[in-house]
């Protein structure tokens, strides 16, 4: 099917190219390939379906990123693999390359079903009611050119998560899909109507508990509904969450439950089989029998104190006894977040063959994990990481900065993110600082569509254009876990070269008011946006 | 005469479409604005040569109880990013349980043709500007698909 797709692209392509498709109209058909036109050069996505990456597609994605494009790509927000150099005439080629391993860029823009994303430590997370990866995959085959939903309003997201703590923010997805228990049974929770964007909305939660063998003909029946009913006057209203706002969730839920009605229980319903077959995709590696405590990994803990920061931030506990889950920071202070070059994916891939089964996986917050490594073989792997520049202990801290490309990259945004993330790293360089400050969420987006999540960032900057010039709001008291919220706005905007000093002060007036093991977003919602606002805004008054 | 394609080839429909301001129900071989129908129901429902179509505003359940008298349906693409006719097509065969000629009309072009295909369309009046010998020899890509749909309404899954 991908390389019937790749044909269809490349005929579209020449068509274009010839004349005999018009642009507007190839505008659309390229983008449902993942092809954007860009300010420097054609945007290329490649959809990684729920973050899973097998070394041999890194490595292919490095040949690419080699080849076709300046050495480099770029990771996400939605798990997606970003080039932001290819040549239009070039795609079709690039396109088939990554068809050899099983990779596309179908649907990964445009208005219609883009990827599925889910939690990174589906299948290891600690916290796990079942893993998630199942249901992603058959909610990815389902809206794989489903023929009705391909010319939606706009654009529409859906994530799955199977833990307690969300990882893969469902809550500011159109729809979002959590594994829930009840009375001992598995089923899921439907959330409708959550997006950032322009006007950020968490989702409503419109089926409470629905048995999995529905999920597909449910999910048809919210796509019904919004395919009619959702605005087309005006793309800036055009989300399901406008449509839900406007109808009520309550009033929405009732629509859905009525079609729905109509094809419960018809073909489309999963069977026992298909929700098995699914899962046989994601088999449990061979682990092997290991002891609780690594005695390797408690020696080197207490000799190597950089090892042990860089453990404490970057490693979590697994299911599985004696493995862990390792997270590489692709943020390291003078790279923009989220960009790898060919040469560190080559090696993470090398690294996902000898630790970790040969795969990875890519993150909402735009970094790497290998999933399953052994606790022994931690330390050797975090000397390899070092060598690489990809040991960075600060996942989670204030300088792994989630962040757009901005106005370096996309013509869509109003100003550059790209510098602001790298002066704020450069502020904050003192790693015992930042562990110090812990976990403190900066996300930075440069412009309205919000592809830096600002919203649910415990510190959102957000581009802005006043009269012509580059301006950043700046909000606080975002959050993207189970209970997320969303971040308020601090006041007028600032300059860029501001905004290092504007986080700096946020931080101290943290810093001063926290009380015990408190976090930045624990101290903000006890008290509130105002000793903030005041220490800001203090000498402009 | 407009040349048209239906069932996969290339016909001549005698039908031509009338506008709410310019409809003339006298007309033989006419298919009207859902309205415009509704308004002159009583009169026409004798007739064997009258079509209705629906903009992607109308609600397509309107239809129930009026698809025996109907000679075929047609549904409106005001633009071909707008996609809510692919929904209506789909109410009106599966819910509706229409089986006569579901015809595209509007902004109807070579790239959307499956789509439509498999939405429950089997007629299609092309945009102008469109070549329809090529759109006709270009209506499938894809050897399979993994959804249910109007032409094949078992899932890949169930096929297994």
């Amino acid at each position: 099917m991908v390389d019937e797709r790749v044909e269809q692209y490349r005929d579209q392509t020449q068509r274009f190219l010839s004349g005999d498709l018009p642009a507007e109209e190839f505008q659309h058909l390229r983008l449902r390939n993942g092809l954007y036109i860009q300010r420097l050069a054609p945007m290329l996505r490649v959809n990684v379906p729920y973050g899973m990456l097998s070394s041999k597609q890194l490595r292919k994605l490095a040949h690419v990123a080699r080849y076709f494009d300046k050495g480099y790509g770029h990771f996400t927000t939605r798990q997606n693999m970003q080039y932001n150099w290819p040549k239009l005439e070039e795609v079709p080629d690039i396109l088939a390359e990554l068809a050899s391993v099983e990779m596309h860029a179908i649907q990964s823009s445009g208005n219609c079903i883009r990827n599925t994303t889910s939690d990174q430590y589906a299948g290891v997370a600690v916290d796990e009611i079942e893993d998630s990866r199942a249901y992603a995959e058959l909610i990815r085959q389902w809206s794989t050119f489903h023929p009705e939903f391909n010319w939606l309003p706009r654009k529409f997201k859906i994530a799955v998560t199977g833990s307690r703590e969300d990882r893969a923010a469902v809550q500011v997805h159109d729809i979002g899909v959590r594994l829930v228990e009840k009375d001992g049974k598995v089923g899921l929770q439907i959330l409708a109507g959550g997006g950032l964007g322009r006007t950020p909305v968490l989702g409503s939660v419109i089926k409470e508990y629905l048995e999995k063998e529905h999920m597909l003909t449910y999910i048809e029946a919210i796509l019904r509904v919004y395919n009619r009913y959702g605005r087309r006057d005006n793309k800036y209203k055009a989300r399901i969450k406008i449509l839900v706002r406007a109808m009520t969730a309550e009033v929405f839920a009732e629509k859905v439950e009525q079609e729905w009605l109509s094809i419960k229980d018809g073909p489309g319903t999963l069977t026992e089989a298909e929700i098995a077959r699914a899962k046989s995709f994601f088999t449990r590696p061979a682990y092997k029998a290991l002891p609780e405590e690594s005695e390797e990994l408690t020696a080197a803990l207490k000799a190597n104190l950089a090892f042990n920061a860089w453990m404490t931030r970057n490693v979590k506990s697994h299911q599985e006894t004696g493995y862990a889950i390792v997270n590489l920071a692709l943020k390291e202070t003078g790279v923009a977040p989220g960009d790898v070059t060919d040469e560190q994916m080559d090696v993470i891939a090398d690294l996902a063959d000898t630790y970790s089964f040969g795969e990875l996986r890519v993150t909402h917050e735009q970094n790497v994990t290998l999933a399953d490594v052994e606790q022994a073989n931690l330390f050797g792997l975090w000397e390899k990481l070092c060598e690489h520049g990809l040991a960075s202990p600060n996942l989670g801290l204030l300088t792994d900065i989630i962040c757009c490309p901005g106005g370096d990259y996309c013509s869509l945004a109003n100003a550059k993110s790209l510098p602001v993330a790298d002066a704020i790293q450069r502020k904050f360089d003192d790693l015992d600082y930042l562990h110090d400050l812990g976990d403190l969420d900066v996300n930075i987006s440069g412009c309205m569509n919000a592809c830096g999540h600002h919203h649910v960032g415990n510190i959102g900057i957000l581009g802005v254009d006043k009269k012509g010039q580059e301006f950043y709001q700046v909000s606080i008291g975002g959050s993207a876990s189970a209970t997320s919220s969303l971040a308020k706005i601090l006041g007028p905007s600032f300059a860029q070269a501001e905004i290092p000093e504007v986080v700096g002060k946020l931080v101290d007036v943290y810093v001063n008011n926290r009380v015990e093991e408190e976090r930045f977003i624990d101290t903000y919602n006890r008290i509130g946006i105002a000793p903030f606002k005041s220490s800001v805004y203090a000498e402009k008054a | 005469m407009t040349s048209i394609i239906k069932d996969k080839a290339i016909i001549d429909s005698p039908y031509t479409i009338q506008s709410v301001d310019d409809a003339d129900v006298s007309v033989a071989n006419v298919i009207l604005p859902i309205s415009v129908y509704v308004e002159n129901e009583s009169a026409l429902t004798d007739r064997s040569d009258v079509g209705v179509w629906l903009s992607a505003d109308d609600e397509v359940e309107q239809l129930t109880g009026k698809l025996d008298q109907l000679a075929l349906v047609a549904l409106d693409f005001p633009s071909f990013g707008d996609g809510r006719a692919y929904s209506n097509a789909n109410i009106l065969r599966r819910k509706l349980g229409y089986k006569g000629e579901v015809r595209a009309i509007g902004d109807v072009r070579r790239d959307q043709l499956e789509q439509m295909l498999r939405c429950g369309f089997d007629a299609f009046q092309l945009a102008d500007g469109q070549d329809i010998a090529s759109c006709v020899a270009n209506m499938k890509t894809f050897s399979f698909n993994y959804q249910t749909s109007i032409d094949r309404p078992e899932p890949l899954f169930r096929s297994r």
